[in-house]
């Protein structure tokens, strides 16, 4: 089918960055306090990439959207819930930690393994896309290597955009620095693409093709094999959150050129 | 023919069927779902889907929060219902549960001098303080010697509801026999004639005022044989049945309250157990109880219930949270802990007064909605529970015999158990047990205790208005202040851009809030930083205010003051402003609003909308 794409989107759930988040020992390496009750949602770099799967998959008759997601089963599916109503995808869970503190070489191990697995996954119309970056896993190399993994040179980080040329090629716009893109052509699939935001705004909720994708997700739930993300040998130092970035001071009469002034001192700092 | 929304009408809408259509994720919707689902998992050909032959009976839930766990409160509750549904409950492992181990009741005194009492109360305060022996006070507080019978949560639990929804929803999902959609706000009941045929959900890809914008989409209708509703006391589709079908003779939502609580992590060297539970009444105004309930791993849940009775047109609830923490006898537990979320709601205290019909043609009401909480025991979570479980009881018989969701065969199945379980004795019970706070403090203690020795059978009778003429002007209500503090308080609150309620209580000597940045903070700041409030785009504002001339001519504007997420401001207009992106979906500007166009209902309409504040601990 001319131009019609095989687009997997690596997703998983993170806790909310807003709640309260505390790095806990564990036997298993660390993890966060009361992981398991933490709101969790689909990474937000993540869903980006998801929504420009499914734009992408619309505008080209015959392509499918699979989102490969890890996370624990039970938050999986709590967070499918909302996740399932904005666009259409078939699932491919893998049981696994919710914390980020995961290696990312083992992450991604298990993210190509599952991808590998998937039944009548095409590698000659595969793009792989991700999240350039993630809410837990801030090292930014997971989508590089599960692309390495399953042998796919062909890629692209910081993606914003992607323009299908008619001979099946594609034109990429990536961030570079200076609020500038570079512009790349590739001559096709299979490639990776790590989105940083995109251009499309968030779906509606659409109760329908929520139902339509929940008569796929609760059996790939259930299908979920278990990913080993342990420690593996690795020890770790520390663990901390990122530098608490709030301050909160009270102060009553200060003229507004003041404050925006202070502002802009601290933001330069 | 059929009717939603009317403004609506000549929109093209999508359309699904499904069996049962349930509004709302709470207590009572668990209680319905869970046992439900147990039911239907003996697939027996009667629970086969008609709105889908061949599959099993659709049973879709719609919450308008964007995660399960969303936007509800810590408690204490006796738990019995819920124990019935889950006997191993506390081995769950469900966070922040505990068995109550200690409970006090505590009269707190008024260290400052500031809190308004009448002079009988400021007279029983002094001969208190001149107390020895077991009935001393100290730290500004008198423990009363015994926990009255009714208010006894022994043998209970303290939760958090939050928790344990997610727990529960995880539970019933997995089942695979129920979906419970968050995200997914309802603006309507559907009818045909007087029966409910299902739902219709908001509308998508407008603006503030609901007018079609960039990718809009007509909510959908939900047509089902049974819509459920449990959408709680300022639920839209609550709201619909009760515009279109009314209420019972003599029933009305009179009396409410805004609970509004933070979950503190105690110091490091707290010497408080969990399991702890304090109920405590007096301050920081008579008016006001509160609570204070300590879970595992030093959390407490630590709030206050500000009522509608409390004639106050300029309450607010947070600067009197504020004054509560810092009470002597909770303050020295306290001090040092860390707020690690916060949250309001309103709680319908009508009880069995303002029970709506229960059962109709086509759906059924449970939860606090209902009017199943309990306001002379304090106990509303487990009540709800229990309603949902004899719902599904009943839906689950009359799958089995075959029998249409009329409004006759619901009664007989479902109003029949309920009026003959705990629930409905316990509505009976504390029907006149708080009659007396409408003629003060001392006479609602009175009555509350007769009520509650006497399972009921005694009370004090009082007529009770509607919320909005339960607000006092402000002259007659801080006739304490002379005219020209009362002046200046007004203007400073117009010119300086200063909450009139923050003036009044400086003025009537309440001390300033000093913050501490950790407790002690700004309410920006416990919005900021206790949630996160949802609020997605492509919504319409869901508060409305009706006629903006009665607003234009509001003195009061309790609207404002009692706002807990500071949603509600001045504004340049007639109206107040509302800022959908602070609303915690409280519901308290329903009540809090001193007009009415109607005389029964007051001046604010609370709609259906999307989020609200999302708080894991909350």
């Amino acid at each position: 089918m001319a131009n019609s794409f095989h687009i997997v989107v690596c997703a998983s759930i993170v806790p909310d960055p807003l709640q309260t988040l505390e790095p806990v020992d564990a036997p298993g390496g660390p993890t966060l306090k009361n992981e398991m009750v933490l709101p969790a949602v689909l990474d937000p770099w993540a869903a980006c990439a998801l929504y420009e799967a499914a734009n992408l998959a619309a505008k080209h008759p015959g392509s499918k959207v699979w989102l490969v997601s890890l996370g624990p089963k039970a938050k999986l599916q709590q967070v499918m819930m909302t996740v399932a109503q904005k666009v259409p995808f078939e699932l491919v869970a893998i049981d696994g930690p919710l914390g980020g503190f995961t290696d990312a070489h083992a992450t991604a191990a298990a993210l190509a393994e599952a991808i590998a697995a998937i039944p009548g996954l095409e590698r000659s119309r595969l793009l792989l896309f991700g999240g350039w970056e993630s809410a837990a896993r801030g090292a930014g190399v997971t989508m590089q290597v599960v692309g390495e993994r399953l042998g796919i040179s062909d890629q692209f980080q910081g993606v914003d955009q992607i323009t299908v040329r008619d001979d099946g090629g594609f034109e990429v716009l990536e961030r570079v620095e200076g609020g500038q893109h570079q512009v790349s052509v590739c001559a096709g699939a299979p490639a990776v693409l790590g989105w940083a935001t995109g251009n499309l705004p968030e779906p509606r909720n659409s109760p329908q093709i929520g139902m339509v994708n929940m008569r796929g997700i609760l059996p790939a739930l259930q299908r979920a094999r278990s990913a080993k993300l342990g420690a593996n040998g690795l020890s770790y130092v520390s663990v901390s959150l990122p530098r608490q970035q709030r301050e909160t001071r009270v102060v009553r009469d200060m003229p507004e050129a003041e404050i925006a002034s202070e502002i802009v001192t601290w933001i330069a700092e | 023919m059929n009717e939603g929304n009317e403004e609506a009408q000549e929109v093209e809408r999508q359309e699904m069927a499904v069996d049962i259509a349930c509004v709302g994720f709470g207590p009572a919707m668990g209680g319905f779902l869970t046992t439900l689902t147990r039911a239907l998992a003996g697939t027996e050909a009667a629970m086969e889907s008609k709105a889908m032959p061949g599959m099993p009976l659709q049973v879709l839930c719609y919450e308008r929060a964007d995660d399960l766990a969303a936007g509800v409160s810590g408690v204490v509750t006796r738990g019995q219902a819920i124990r019935a549904s889950f006997p191993e409950l506390e081995t769950a492992g469900i966070p922040m549960m505990t068995p109550v181990r200690q409970e006090k009741v505590l009269y707190l005194l008024d260290p400052g001098g500031a809190s308004r009492r009448s002079a009988a109360l400021r007279m029983g305060d002094i001969l208190l303080r001149a107390l020895c022996g077991p009935l001393r006070v100290e730290q500004d507080a008198l423990e009363l010697p015994y926990t009255p019978g009714f208010l006894r949560k022994h043998e209970g639990l303290v939760m958090s509801i939050g928790q344990f929804n997610q727990w529960v929803g995880g539970e019933l999902m997995a089942t695979g026999l129920a979906q419970v959609w968050p995200g997914t706000p309802v603006s309507t009941a559907l009818f045909d004639g007087k029966a409910v045929v299902g739902v219709r959900l908001a509308d998508q890809g407008v603006d503030r005022a609901g007018a079609p914008a960039a990718g809009y989409m007509a909510g959908m209708d939900v047509r089902a044989a049974l819509t459920v509703v449990g959408d709680g006391p300022v639920g839209a589709v609550g709201q619909s049945i009760d515009c279109k079908l009314g209420m019972p003779a003599g029933h009305g939502r009179h009396e409410w309250a805004v609970g509004m609580k933070m979950v503190v992590e105690l110091p490091e060297d707290t010497p408080l157990e969990a399991g702890t539970v304090w109920h405590t009444f007096g301050y920081p105004e008579p008016e006001i109880f509160g609570f204070l309930y300590v879970h595992p791993e030093r959390l407490a849940s630590v709030g206050i219930f500000v009522p509608s009775w409390m004639g106050n047109p300029e309450r607010t609830s947070y600067r009197y949270l504020q004054h509560f923490l810092q009470h002597p006898y909770l303050w020295r537990y306290l001090n040092g802990g860390t707020m690690r979320s916060w949250g309001a709601k309103s709680l319908e205290e009508s009880g069995a007064n303002g029970e709506p019909f229960l059962a109709g043609d086509g759906y059924a009401r449970i939860g606090e909605g209902s009017g199943s909480t309990n306001m002379l025991t304090g106990s509303g979570v487990d009540e709800a529970w229990a309603t949902g479980v004899q719902l599904a009881e009943a839906v689950a018989e009359l799958l089995r015999a075959g029998k249409a969701f009329t409004g006759e065969n619901l009664e007989a199945a479902y109003v029949r158990r309920r009026r003959a379980s705990f629930v409905e004795r316990g509505a009976q019970a504390a029907k006149q047990a708080r009659n007396g706070f409408h003629k003060g403090v001392v006479r609602g203690l009175i009555g509350m205790a007769l009520a509650g020795m006497s399972g009921g059978r005694l009370s004090l009778g009082a007529r009770i208005r509607p919320a909005h003429r339960q607000i006092e002007p402000l002259a007659n209500f801080y006739r304490r202040l002379q005219p020209e503090q009362l002046e200046k308080a007004i203007r400073e609150a117009r010119c300086g851009g200063r909450a009139l309620h923050d003036a009044l209580m400086d003025a009537c000597g309440w001390p300033e809030i000093r913050y501490d940045g950790k407790l002690l903070v700004s309410q920006q700041d416990a919005l900021l930083l206790g949630g996160k409030v949802q609020a997605a785009a492509g919504f319409a504002d869901h508060v409305i205010f009706r006629d903006p001339a009665l607003c234009a001519e509001c003195a009061e504007r309790t609207c404002i003051a009692m706002c807990s997420g500071q949603a509600i401001t001045q504004g340049e207009g007639a109206a107040p402003a509302f800022d959908r992106e602070k609303c915690i979906h409280c519901g308290a500007c329903l009540w809090n609003c001193a007009h009415s166009p109607d005389g029964e209902n007051s001046n604010v309409e609370f709609r259906a909308g999307a989020g609200g504040l999302h708080s894991a601990e909350n």
